[in-house]
């Protein structure tokens, strides 16, 4: 067994471990870091892509962004074990039911698709250059649309916790 | 020798003299402040007091340790281990000097040259928030709490200031990595000269993400007893104070590379033509070079330290978010201008 493979099953080991502890521990807390876990391995999984660009910015981004607010929130409102809510029996029902019917959704698609590999790939396909010149030229119309769309939602988060609405 | 022996080797002297620069920055902070405080500063330990670390470090060893008894165990100490864990991290980009050329064989004085360099500090210097956010929150303290609660909202408030500022230099320099950039000032001007504002800024936020004075809110005395580790004792505060003068050495060592040339000095190959020197020779001197422009810096940090007052939370927000943040955009705009001006993209 090569390096690479040794790396790719501990990582996906430690993905879906992280990922479940995430669905199952108790306290909230316990979630978001093992959430940050989680997308440590994905990153790490970019990088045996040699995608160094993705992964820096998944880490900056999701990482040290995103789950930093998520964090705050959770221990600024002080959520825990005891004052967790307790769903009733009818909603857990109707919860396992709406994401069996996502995976059912997701199987389907995924079960006609051929899985090619591609043995030979530019190993600087993933180098800051390539994405650049990638999103700058080919994909450049609808980079800057997302950019928009991004401002949009921040105006409107802005706008929502402003206090007085006049 | 091997390359990855040569790796190791450079690892662990990296990693050792970081201790070393942290274990007297914290001495040198005390000598520095007493001398803008006309006092004299320690020195019962050894001559002039310089065994005054080595004794503080004892200090912190032998100390009780306590961990409070409603406190999460695990991420009370996990805490500290993060903060100590990403600072070191971060010394790996940078690099410390010229080749050296033994036999045939060339060693770069740097860890590792990634191409993402820049990128690269920069996640690790997001993940540093946790460190203290999570002893902050284990310690089940409100005090604690509101400490983490500050220093976290700081850091990313200006981490995004930062990042514009860097956009600038990356537009000029058109890399990402430190390398690269550190070669390229040997060529022409020390970016200083390119990016003033810029340089401005991200010191500024290089002082807001050590947590340092003026910026020392999350540890606030006067309001919030320890800030956020009000808990800790012993070795694990120490882990943190620590992570505290190591951020300071590796964000100097930063500015230097991204600004003022890395190791490079002014006619440093008309010198070493005059002098007769080997490249090897020149390594050595653009390493003592570069320390010395580092060591300036973390005096830089603690001059400012002691002469200006902590801000107010407010105040600080303000800063972050209506003064350095447009004028970061502002910088990128009149970059881009300049350099479209100049016909260069």
């Amino acid at each position: 067994m090569s390096i690479t493979l040794i790396i790719f099953w501990f990582l996906s080991f430690l993905a879906l471990l992280s990922a479940a502890i995430v669905v199952f521990a108790k306290n909230p807390v316990y979630s978001v870091l093992f959430l940050i876990v989680t997308f440590f391995a994905i990153a790490g999984h970019y990088l045996l892509l040699s995608a160094q660009f993705l992964a820096a910015v998944h880490i900056i981004v999701y990482a040290g962004a995103i789950m930093v607010l998520f964090l705050y929130v959770i221990m600024m409102l002080n959520l825990n074990q005891e004052t967790e809510p307790h769903k009733k029996p009818l909603i857990k029902f109707i919860a396992v039911i709406a994401a069996g019917l996502l995976m059912l959704t997701l199987v389907a698609a995924f079960k006609g698709t051929e899985i090619t590999v591609i043995t030979n790939a530019d190993p600087s396909i993933g180098s800051v250059e390539t994405l650049g010149k990638v999103l700058f030229k080919e994909f450049l119309l609808p980079f800057e649309v997302s950019s928009i769309l991004f401002l949009a939602a921040m105006v409107g988060a802005v706008y929502l916790s402003k206090k007085d609405l006049n | 020798m091997e390359p990855l022996l040569i790796k190791v080797i450079i690892v662990i002297a990296l990693f050792v003299v970081t201790l070393l620069v942290a274990l007297y920055a914290t001495f040198a902070e005390r000598k520095v402040s007493a001398v803008m405080q006309d006092r004299v500063g320690p020195n019962r330990a050894g001559p002039f007091g310089l065994l005054q670390p080595l004794a503080d470090g004892v200090k912190m060893i032998m100390k009780e340790e306590l961990i409070p008894a409603l406190s999460n165990k695990w991420l009370f100490i996990i805490g500290p281990c993060i903060a100590l864990l990403t600072s070191l991290m971060t010394g790996a980009v940078v690099p410390w000097g010229g080749p050296i050329k033994i036999g045939d064989q060339v060693i770069t004085l740097q860890v590792a040259d990634l191409n993402i360099g820049i990128l690269y500090i920069f996640g690790v210097v997001s993940m540093g928030v946790y460190g203290i956010m999570i002893g902050g929150w284990a310690s089940n303290n409100k005090f604690s709490l509101i400490g983490a609660i500050r220093a976290s909202s700081q850091m990313i408030s200006y981490e995004i200031a930062m990042g514009l500022a860097i956009i600038a230099l990356v537009m000029t320099t058109g890399t990402l990595s430190l390398n690269e950039i550190v070669l390229q000032q040997d060529e022409g001007w020390a970016n200083i000269v390119i990016q003033p504002l810029g340089f401005l800024i991200f010191i500024i936020c290089a002082f807001a993400e050590t947590n340092r004075a003026p910026f020392d809110l999350p540890e606030c005395e006067t309001e919030l007893v320890g800030g956020y580790h009000t808990e800790y004792s012993s070795m694990k505060l120490g882990f943190y104070l620590f992570a505290e003068y190591i951020n300071m050495f590796i964000s100097s060592a930063v500015i230097v590379c991204f600004y003022f040339g890395g190791y490079n000095f002014p006619f440093q190959h008309e010198l070493a033509e005059l002098l007769g020197l080997s490249s090897n020779a020149l390594s050595i001197i653009q390493t003592v070079f570069m320390f010395g422009k580092v060591f300036f810096f973390i005096f830089f940090f603690m001059w400012v330290r002691w002469t200006i007052p902590r801000f107010r939370y407010d105040q600080l927000m303000t800063l972050g978010w209506k003064v350095l943040l447009p004028l970061a955009l502002a910088n990128i705009f009149v970059t881009g201008l300049v350099m479209w001006g100049m016909g260069k993209i």
